[in-house]
């Protein structure tokens, strides 16, 4: 039996093509990214995930900061908000507050949120405040033309690592989780189904929602590290080196070298900031909203 | 609206009731290649910078192309 709940796909809506006006500002197409850039799709994904929510766009809040993956609240028709560089959660955080009623949906590069943001994104999964942080994660900076960031593996050529990056990287998910974020998750570019689910499930979730998105630059890591083509890098990258969590279980730890787990990793129920905050402003007789 | 508007710019093509309709938005096409490379059915082709439809016949409407378009660029129905 199926229920409204979860995100569907009858046969029905096979034929007919998902109407993305709805969530899309006029005019505003086509975006500026580069040819064969993973940001579009991952973008899709979350307005199909938002159409399966079946809220109102006025219900939704989409913040960023500052790079590539930061443009996107330019495209949509929600409550938008394009802050500074690396500061889209603190922006977030007050938003929340402000208006608690309101889904917010922070989408933001892994240079964004983990170097310039680092502080504010370990802060904001401490809280457990109400929002969705999605990490469009493609390993390198690249509106600024391609310096190597903080999830950049190892031997990897960038800008800046001209012989190959020296640093170790962050793993996003484990970091959230250790910070306190209760819904931990990773997808990908070319997973797009599943990545649907994921942000549905993470839309429905009520606290801190970590995702992980795999992603590909091909104007920069791509031509740096020898990718001919942008599919090529989606196979090579998204499809090849992650392994579902399912089937990661199952698996000795020498088989999963090199691979990243995709799925919902964590998911854990606690306290939400912004209830709690509601509480405390009964307890000292004022009006919550 | 929107969207819409902008795919009246659209060369459709317009074949018989039976064959799939693969209408690709010229605007916003950027001629990545990800929608050839990831066809199962071999359907679509380069020509020039932009994508075209080379064998609609083959086409089992998957909507691969559809979905991993990064462009918004081309619908399948």
């Amino acid at each position: 039996m199926e229920t409204a709940a979860t995100p569907k796909k009858t046969k029905k809506a096979k034929q007919t093509p998902f109407d993305y006006s709805k969530y899309i500002r006029g005019g505003k197409l086509p975006h500026i990214w580069c040819p064969g850039c993973g940001h579009g799709i991952v973008l899709k994904s979350l307005l199909r995930a938002i159409d399966t929510t079946g809220r109102s766009n006025n219900d939704f809040a989409l913040v960023s900061g500052i790079g590539c993956s930061s443009r996107t609240p330019g495209y949509v028709d929600f409550n938008t908000l394009h802050t500074l560089h690396g500061r889209a959660l603190a922006y977030a955080t007050g938003l929340k507050m402000a208006k608690p009623n309101l889904k917010v949906i922070v989408t933001t590069g892994d240079g964004d949120a983990l170097a310039i943001g680092g502080n504010h994104f370990i802060h904001t999964c401490r809280r457990n405040i109400d929002m969705v942080i999605m990490v469009y994660n493609n390993y390198i900076y690249g509106m600024t033309s391609g310096q190597f960031s903080p999830t950049t593996a190892q031997g990897m050529i960038a800008t800046t690592s001209r012989y190959g990056n020296i640093e170790s990287p962050f793993d996003v998910c484990k970091m959230a989780e250790a910070s306190g974020a209760t819904f931990v998750a990773r997808g990908t570019a070319y997973h797009y189904g599943e990545l649907e689910k994921i942000l549905y499930e993470a839309i429905m979730h009520k606290g801190t929602a970590v995702i992980d998105i795999i992603d590909s630059c091909p104007t920069y890591y791509g031509r740096f590290n020898k990718f001919k083509t942008p599919s090529e890098m989606m196979e090579k990258i998204e499809k090849e080196g992650t392994i579902p969590l399912k089937q990661a279980a199952g698996l000795p730890p020498e088989k999963l070298q090199g691979k990243l787990i995709r799925g919902i990793i964590y998911k854990k129920e606690r306290p939400e900031y912004t209830s709690e905050y509601a509480k405390l402003v009964e307890k000292a007789g004022g009006k919550s909203k | 609206m929107k969207i819409a508007e902008d795919l009246s710019r659209v060369e459709e093509t317009e074949k018989g009731d039976d064959l799939p309709n693969i209408v690709i938005n010229e605007t916003y096409c950027k001629g990545c290649g990800i929608c050839i490379d990831f066809c199962p059915t071999d359907v679509l082709e380069m020509r020039g910078n932009l994508v075209a439809v080379k064998n609609l016949e083959a086409c089992t409407k998957c909507q691969l192309c559809d979905l991993r378009c990064p462009d918004f660029a081309i619908q399948v129905f």
